[in-house]
């Protein structure tokens, strides 16, 4: 049963974990609504972990609150885990048991009503349907990480959190497991996914919080490339002169002009009204373009720049 | 309840599966209860005719008065036993939980676990009593098959009858259990600081110590077991018992073995 009153199906309001002296979660808000990716991606020991032990009920937030599903935490923790399901760091199976009994363990843990279907269907919802008499311990590192999904779901909730749901996969492994999560966000739930795959975080997530400690930026993947660079344009010029960069600059709608090797560099608005005029003016004091192209940032640089600026 | 049945199945699925547990489940209690038959079978015969009366301690022979001197010498022999018998309820609760609860560790699986609805109460009921149950069975077993042994090599009922007064009851369903609960808890406790199931099994065996100690001072003359000594353990273990299973259970809280177990 989740509670619906609130519309949020992760709420956080200033959360946070110390460890002695350290904040690995320094003061967290965020608010994630059903049917949302919502990736959050920071480097190594950005906190990402501890935040998901801290909204699965596994350790107690030293500051600050949590609502999951409606369910706060530290109050309503029981009613917590049975409507999230988490995809921890590591796998965390049985060896010795077979992948059935694995999940069918855990499908009793969760109070799963129709156990063996359950097991079944996300066995073969998974491909590993045909090895599920098998010891997990001889399964690939791709097998074990599709079965701890697997487990994940068997109580369908309504919550996700997913701890780098691709690290360690070949390509291939990695592009089913997105793909799987894509398919998840149709059923309605929200999807918390950690990583530091940004790449990843591009292709899934609605909305990406870039997090160390703190929260360092929040918003869609688009947005937060423009929000900090803008939308740049580049224009491949046969001999790049100073003056270009000065003339284009003084225009009130153009935010930034570098000359990089025989490149003048744009910073603007709205590329697709402006160009134009930019264009005129540019040929009009003897430039001589060869070409005009968008420069696309990654979210990569995005990153690297919040990381490292900070 | 039913997820700590869940869990007790769990456990022995697995942790059976591990030979070096299965053998000592299996292979101990057969060994501590074929050792004394042993003995007894080889010393049956020369027993009644060289000894008598004068090797066993007159505490032991005061509690003989009706019966003959090799009956009573008997009877002393097989009450030796008594100490080894409580051994199994120690070495296997420990065997299994060291094994269950350091491997758990190294799959990485007490996350996952902690986070579904069970509660930490119900995980650690579910380990210990996955422990003891095997324990007691095996324990109440062995002494069902002593007793039946013991009467059928020396088809003495006053022999046999010696091994189910309350002295030996009170021993072996009462210390017992005991015994195992303070195996466990200490395994609990080892298991949370060792990443070697090896070497918490090893470390928490040492709680056996007093019980050999115990065993060895009985053999050497020094110390008597009556029913008396056994009540005293009994009263000393059950306090013990409840001081560990608090340790135990303030160590099982989700932060503390996600946080400070390593
Ligand atoms: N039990 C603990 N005791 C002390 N410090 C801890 C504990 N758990 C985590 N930390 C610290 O908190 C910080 C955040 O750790 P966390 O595991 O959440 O990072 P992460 O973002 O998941 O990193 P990674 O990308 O490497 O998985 C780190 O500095 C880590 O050392
Ligand atoms: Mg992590």
């Amino acid at each position: 049963m989740t509670n619906t009153n609130n519309k949020a199906m992760i709420q956080t309001d200033n959360l946070s974990k110390h460890f002695g002296e350290l904040a690995a979660v320094d003061g967290l808000t965020i608010s994630i609504p059903a049917g949302e990716i919502f990736g959050l991606l920071g480097p190594n020991g950005a906190g990402k972990t501890t935040t998901i032990r801290l909204l699965t009920a596994l350790i107690a937030p030293t500051n600050g609150t949590a609502h999951i599903a409606g369910f706060e935490v530290g109050k309503q923790d029981t009613d917590i885990r049975r409507n999230v399901g988490i995809l921890t760091e590591s796998p965390g199976l049985y060896d010795r048991l077979s992948a059935e009994c694995n999940l069918g363990f855990f499908a009793e843990l969760y109070e799963v009503e129709h156990v063996a279907e359950q097991v079944e269907r996300y066995l073969r919802m998974l491909g590993l349907w045909d090895r599920r008499n098998e010891a997990v311990g001889t399964f690939s590192k791709g097998m074990r990480q599709k079965l701890a999904i697997a487990r994940a779901l068997l109580h369908e909730p309504s919550v996700l959190f997913l701890d780098e749901p691709t690290s360690g996969l070949d390509p291939e492994a990695a592009l089913l497991v997105r793909e799987f999560i894509n398919e998840l966000r149709q059923d309605g739930r929200a999807i918390l996914i950690c990583t530091h795959n940004l790449d990843e975080a591009d292709r899934l997530a609605d909305r990406i919080a870039i997090f160390n400690s703190r929260l360092l930026a929040l918003d869609t993947p688009t947005a937060l490339r423009r929000q900090l660079y803008g939308r740049s344009v580049v224009f491949h010029l046969s001999k790049a002169e100073p003056r270009f960069a000065q003339a284009v600059e003084s225009k009130d709608f153009v935010q930034t002009a570098k000359i990089m090797d025989n490149k003048l560099v744009v910073t603007l608005e709205d590329p697709e009204t402006h160009n134009p005029a930019l264009v005129r003016s540019l040929v009009e004091i003897g430039a001589e373009i060869q070409f005009v192209g968008e420069l696309r940032r990654s979210l990569e640089d995005v990153y690297l720049r919040m990381v490292r600026d900070e | 309840m039913n997820k700590i049945k869940v869990m007790i199945r769990k456990e022995w699925s697995e942790v059976f599966k591990n030979r070096f547990v299965f053998f000592v489940v299996a292979f101990m209690p057969l060994f501590f209860t074929a050792m004394p038959l042993i003995i007894l079978y080889t010393s049956r015969d020369s027993g009644e005719s060289t000894m008598g009366m004068g090797d066993v301690p007159p505490e032991f022979s005061a509690m003989c008065d009706t019966t003959s001197g090799a009956e009573c010498f008997q009877s002393f022999i097989v009450s030796q036993f008594l100490l080894l018998f409580l051994m199994i309820p120690i070495i296997i609760p420990v065997t299994i939980a060291s094994y269950s609860i350091v491997g758990e560790k190294t799959t990485r699986t007490l996350e996952p676990l902690l986070a579904t609805p069970i509660t930490t109460g119900e995980l650690l009921a579910g380990k210990t009593l996955a422990a003891t149950i095997p324990a007691l069975a095996a324990t109440w077993g062995s002494y069902l098959i002593f007793v039946i042994g013991t009467n059928v090599i020396l088809s003495n009922p006053v022999v046999t009858g010696s091994l189910i007064e309350p002295l030996w009851l009170l021993a072996i369903f009462g210390v017992g259990p005991l015994l195992s609960i303070a195996g466990v808890s200490i395994a609990v406790m080892i298991s949370s600081r060792v990443n070697d199931p090896r070497v918490a099994e090893q470390l928490s065996a040492l709680v056996i110590m007093p019980l050999l100690l115990l065993f060895l001072g009985q053999t050497l003359g020094l110390i008597f077991v009556d029913q008396t000594v056994i009540i005293w353990i009994g009263l000393a273990m059950a306090i013990i018992d409840g001081v560990l299973l608090y340790f135990a259970s303030q160590i099982f809280q989700r932060e503390t073995i996600l946080t400070r177990w390593k």
